[in-house]
């Protein structure tokens, strides 16, 4: 009787808090994703200088998601955030070709950290409200997401304007953390 | 919480973090990493971190950028107090480490966000980690900030900008619209920070201030604090200006002293009060407010009353005479600074016959208040001795007894001082006086003022009825001090016996043993001395021990080096040394000790300047050493468009004129200035040094050289009329650049006089009567004169002195009251280094009729100083 009902107080409200990173080249859509799902709404951003850290319940699993800045000046700060860290969520812009290169780059130097060993990937391919945006399959192959055998991941089309893939990638993921 | 547990250490009386250390509270940091978060417990590491860095630890740019980032993870919560306690970290570690950036986002965010708690505290840290590259980034949100309408924002985002005015003056000159929107905002702070900073921004441009002074002068300001600033910087634009007080700003300061805020009233009166010449007129209405504030409740009123009407009584004490019955009220205030300061204050303003009932009110309570109003108290009697002559005997004791009780070493010195004022202004303290010093310095742990003193009896000792009383305190210096005050004290025990016959076996037995003291100078002095003295020879002992050197250290130095540098037969040649200038002061202006600090250092450096100056020219290098070099002289009115000055240096054979000249016109260029000068009277002139280009407002120099006849030594005076040569080149006043055609102009200067005090060099003789003994009859010349153009013989004493440029010695330039008899005795040296003494009988009679006596080392020195004043 006891362990039933303290199995139900701690799935209501007892349970640890999710950490969650937002990355991604600058102007990938970072802040935007972050801030449509924590008020569900578009904000205006302005180059991210340092980070944002929110706390947004989605399907009752508390996260806290810190969105790190992208900018070439910023990303040797994001191993800072590294530790404990159950999930990254990898923004890429879909409409830029140029720097797919480099974002594969950043991602793949990201994943070799010891500290993210155990966390959860998932890759956004954003703005795919835009013409000529590339597929998800597209960006998973410039991304050489194939070649990632030793960790959960999953790659997501989306929009964060156009409301596309937000709910989906999200309910994946709550999913793969859940079942860590 | 960690404020309670602070509190209950406090009761038993420890600071609670005395026990913290540096690497134990950045190791304990790393809590900040974790999940979930403890406010509490991070709060109060934090409040350790701040602690450290305050209390001057130095912590390492890799630990404080760990810690940093650490404290980065703390932004994940909204606790409240620990926000605000982030913020105050970021401040303190910014400059640590270059890392500070990170956070901009995260501060703008708190700035521009809906919690007022956070945005003002955010503004302040935003600006901290914020510099002069990165301030674009921010520049939209300090904007908004300074006119948002929360009080507390607008307030941080003005006083950050002030911050970073600093470094970044030109962006934060683009906000001023919205620092001027903020002046009009009703919070009073707020309207006092925006006034402040836009001051700031405008302080360079006189125009702009004047103007936004102007204007709020007229509009009127709701904020005190405003006032305050608006007063300061109006008394400054006055003080700039110079235009005396018909002004606007000087109407709106008084009209101050009529707003309803004491704090403006305050500041309004305390601005006039510090007003340079201000007729007593200007005074009244703010000693008038000021007399309200010593008659108020509120101590805070009070002692700034006091204290401003003490300031105003050293200048003004006539002003302050209406408040002398208020400031009797203070006498027995509790607060003994208050009561202090009034009695100070009517201590200068009373009458003499009150005198003495203050000072047994003061000395009543002299043990409760602090060294730096014991210092103000014997300011007083300073003052009060200056002016009642008659008071001295009464105040020797009350000084005496101050010198008994304890206090630091400004206290002590100022009485010192105040006791060696008394007893050289009057001749009946001196022996008191002496005897005061003399127990003062049986037990003073100042080597300073043992010294002082010391070398104060070494001086007068000998001239009182029973010099042998002194010798005891000194020798016991000898055996009981360090060897400072051994060596001021060997040199005394000389003096006494240079001058006291009967005591010289007892002296010479002292040196004696001093002769085997451990220490170099010591031994050294006692030696020479002792040799001396032994001697019985009363011109060594004149020259030797009881007037010393006369010339100037540093010129001495100078010419021994260069003697050591050429290979020559001849001995060094003392007289050639150029002598130590004397600082030109009256001996009246001792009321303002501090004043007189500044100035003593000047004339001798002034004439190493030169001397340097001139070595420079080669043309002037055969003259030999600098002897003297004059005041300057305007040959010029002020305000025309050339202004020239002369300073007159007398060397050995010559005597070089030089011009200071400045060309006021901005349209012109002046080229190949000279001055010509037209000599008589056997003088020649034998060169011309001129100033190759004269350009608008930046002085030049050029001089001319001028024989001193040698057929006729006593030749010495002329006049010599002077124009001033040169070629002028029109010039545009933008840009500098002149025509390439000139023409040559003249302007005609005022004459330069040469006189005997051109030849003579001041010279202090602490011991007259030992020198004229020493110099001897031989040029002795006699002359007596009627002065027919003075009627009083201070007078005389003072045209004796400029026309023969000499020292008065044993402060004989002072006449006594009511005398019709004075001897004036001076000192000097002629040029070429012979020293010149005169005796100057005066009588008051129909005119003043004076017999001088003049002795030389030097026949023609004598005769030129006697003719002097006929």
């Amino acid at each position: 009787m006891g362990s039933v009902f303290s199995s139900l107080f701690s799935s209501l409200f007892g349970q640890r808090e999710r950490r969650i990173l937002i990355l991604g080249l600058d102007g990938a859509g970072k802040t935007t994703i972050l801030y449509k799902l924590q008020v569900g709404e578009v904000v205006t951003t302005i180059p991210t200088i340092g980070f944002n850290v929110e706390t947004l319940t989605y399907k009752n699993l508390k996260f806290q998601v810190w969105d790190l800045g992208g900018q070439t000046s910023i990303r040797p700060y994001w191993r800072c955030y590294y530790s404990n860290t159950d999930a990254i969520i990898y923004v890429v812009d879909s409409m830029d070709k140029d720097r797919m290169s480099t974002s594969k780059q950043e991602l793949v130097s990201m994943l070799e950290e010891e500290e993210l060993k155990k966390a959860i990937l998932v890759v956004f391919a954003n703005k795919q409200d835009l013409d000529g945006a590339l597929t998800e399959t597209e960006v998973a192959k410039e991304l050489g997401l194939a070649a990632i055998k030793d960790r959960k991941w999953q790659i997501f089309k989306t929009s964060a304007v156009k409301s596309i893939g937000l709910e989906t990638a999200m309910d994946w993921l709550v999913t793969a953390v859940q079942s860590q | 919480m960690p404020i309670g547990r602070k509190d209950k250490d406090e009761e038993g009386g420890g600071n609670p973090f005395s026990y913290i250390e540096r690497t134990a509270v950045l190791q304990e940091a790393r809590i900040f990493q974790q999940t979930p978060i403890n406010p509490r417990k991070c709060c109060e590491i934090l409040t350790k971190i701040i602690y450290l860095i305050n209390q001057g630890e130095v912590i390492s740019t890799t630990e404080a950028t760990e810690t940093f980032f650490a404290m980065t993870k703390l932004f994940q919560s909204s606790d409240v107090i620990m926000r605000r306690m982030c913020y105050l970290t970021i401040k303190e570690m910014s400059k640590m480490t270059e890392n500070a950036f990170i956070v901009t986002q995260s501060l703008t965010k708190d700035m521009n966000g809906r919690e007022d708690i956070f945005r003002a505290a955010a503004v302040r840290a935003l600006c901290a980690i914020t510099d002069s590259s990165t301030l674009q980034g921010i520049e939209r949100y300090m904007k908004q900030a300074i006119v948002d309408k929360v009080p507390s924002v607008s307030s941080a985002a003005l006083v950050s900008s002030f911050h970073l005015s600093k470094g970044a003056h030109d962006v934060v000159k683009r906000w001023i619209n919205e620092v001027q929107e903020s002046c009009s905002n009703d919070n009073i702070m707020v309207q006092y920070h925006a006034l402040g900073l836009l001051y700031h921004l405008r302080k360079k441009d006189r125009l702009a201030t004047s103007k936004m002074v102007a204007k709020f002068m007229k509009s009127g300001l709701k904020s005190p604090f405003a006032y305050c600033m608006l007063i300061r910087i109006a008394s400054k634009l006055l003080e700039e200006e110079d235009s005396g007080h018909d002004s606007p700003a000087f109407d709106f300061i008084e009209s101050c002293l009529r707003n309803k805020h004491e704090l403006v009233i305050y500041e309004a009166a305390s601005a006039i009060v510090n007003m340079p010449n201000c007729t007593a007129r200007e005074l009244a209405p703010a000693v008038s407010v000021l007399q309200g504030f010593i008659s108020s409740p509120k101590p805070s009123m009070r002692y700034a009353g006091a204290k401003t009407l003490s300031k105003v009584a050293m200048k003004h004490p006539s002003a302050v005479t209406a408040c002398n019955l208020d400031l009797e009220n203070l006498i027995t205030d509790v607060n003994r600074s208050i009561a202090t300061l009034a009695i100070t204050t009517l201590l200068k303003t009373g009458s003499e016959s009150s005198v003495d009932r203050l000072m047994k009110q003061i000395t009543s309570f002299m043990s409760e208040i602090s060294d730096e109003f014991k210092v103000v108290v014997v300011r007083a009697i300073s003052a009060l001795c200056q002016k009642y002559p008659r008071k001295h005997a009464v105040m020797m004791n009350y000084l005496s007894s101050m010198l008994r009780d304890e206090g630091g070493f400004d206290y002590k010195k100022a009485i010192v001082e105040c006791i060696i004022a008394i007893l050289e202004e009057s001749p009946e303290s001196k022996e008191s006086g002496l005897s005061h010093l003399c127990e003062f310095i049986e037990d003073c742990e100042h080597t300073v003022l043992a010294t002082k003193i010391i070398h104060l009896l070494g001086r007068e000792g000998p001239k009182t009825l029973n010099p042998s009383k002194y010798i005891r305190f000194i020798y016991n210096r000898v055996i009981l001090e360090d060897e400072a005050v051994r060596a001021a004290a060997v040199s005394a025990l000389a003096r006494f016996g240079a001058q006291c016959e009967d005591l010289l076996p007892s002296i010479l037995s002292l040196l004696h043993h001093s002769m085997m003291d451990e220490d170099d100078e010591v031994r050294d002095r006692a030696t020479f001395y002792y040799h001396t003295l032994a001697q019985k020879q009363k011109v060594l002992n004149s020259a030797y021990i009881l007037n010393g050197l006369t010339v100037s250290l540093s010129g001495l130095e100078r010419c021994l080096q260069n003697y050591l540098k050429e290979v020559s037969e001849e001995p060094f040649n003392m007289k050639s040394v150029p002598l130590q200038a004397i600082a030109t002061e009256e001996t009246k202006t001792a009321i303002a000790p501090t004043v007189r600090k500044t100035k003593e250092k000047t004339p001798a450096s002034r004439q190493e300047m030169y001397a340097e100056q001139l070595s420079r020219i080669p043309e002037f290098k055969v003259l030999g050493n600098l002897f003297k070099s004059s005041e300057a002289l305007e040959l010029t009115e002020t305000e025309t468009e050339y202004v020239v000055r002369c300073v007159k240096h007398t060397f050995d054979k010559h005597i070089v004129l030089q011009f200071d000249c400045t060309n006021t016109l901005n349209d012109q260029i002046l080229e190949n200035v000279t001055v010509q000068v037209e000599a008589g009277d056997g003088f020649e002139v034998i060169a011309y040094v001129p100033c190759l280009c004269l350009k608008y407002n930046q002085p030049g120099v050029t001089y001319a050289c001028v024989a001193i006849p040698e057929e006729d030594p006593t030749e010495v005076t002329t006049t010599l009329s002077c124009v001033m040569k040169f070629v002028v080149k029109d010039c545009d006043p933008n840009t500098g650049e002149a025509d390439d055609d000139g023409y040559e102009d003249e302007y005609p200067l005022e004459d330069v006089d040469i006189t005997v005090a051109d030849h003579v060099h001041k010279v202090i003789k602490p011991n007259f009567g030992a020198a004229w003994e020493e110099v001897g009859d031989e040029n002795e010349l006699e002359d007596t004169y009627a002065l027919s153009t003075v009627n009083t013989l201070q007078d005389a004493v003072k045209n004796i002195v400029k026309y023969l440029g000499m020292q008065a010695c044993d402060r004989s330039d002072n006449v006594p009251e009511g005398k019709s008899a004075h001897t004036l005795t001076l000192a000097g040296v002629y040029r070429g280094g012979h020293s010149v003494l005169a005796r100057a009988k005066l009588v008051l009679k129909d005119g003043v009729t004076m017999q001088l006596t003049v002795r030389s080392s030097d026949d023609v020195a004598a005769q030129v100083i006697t003719s002097a004043v006929g």
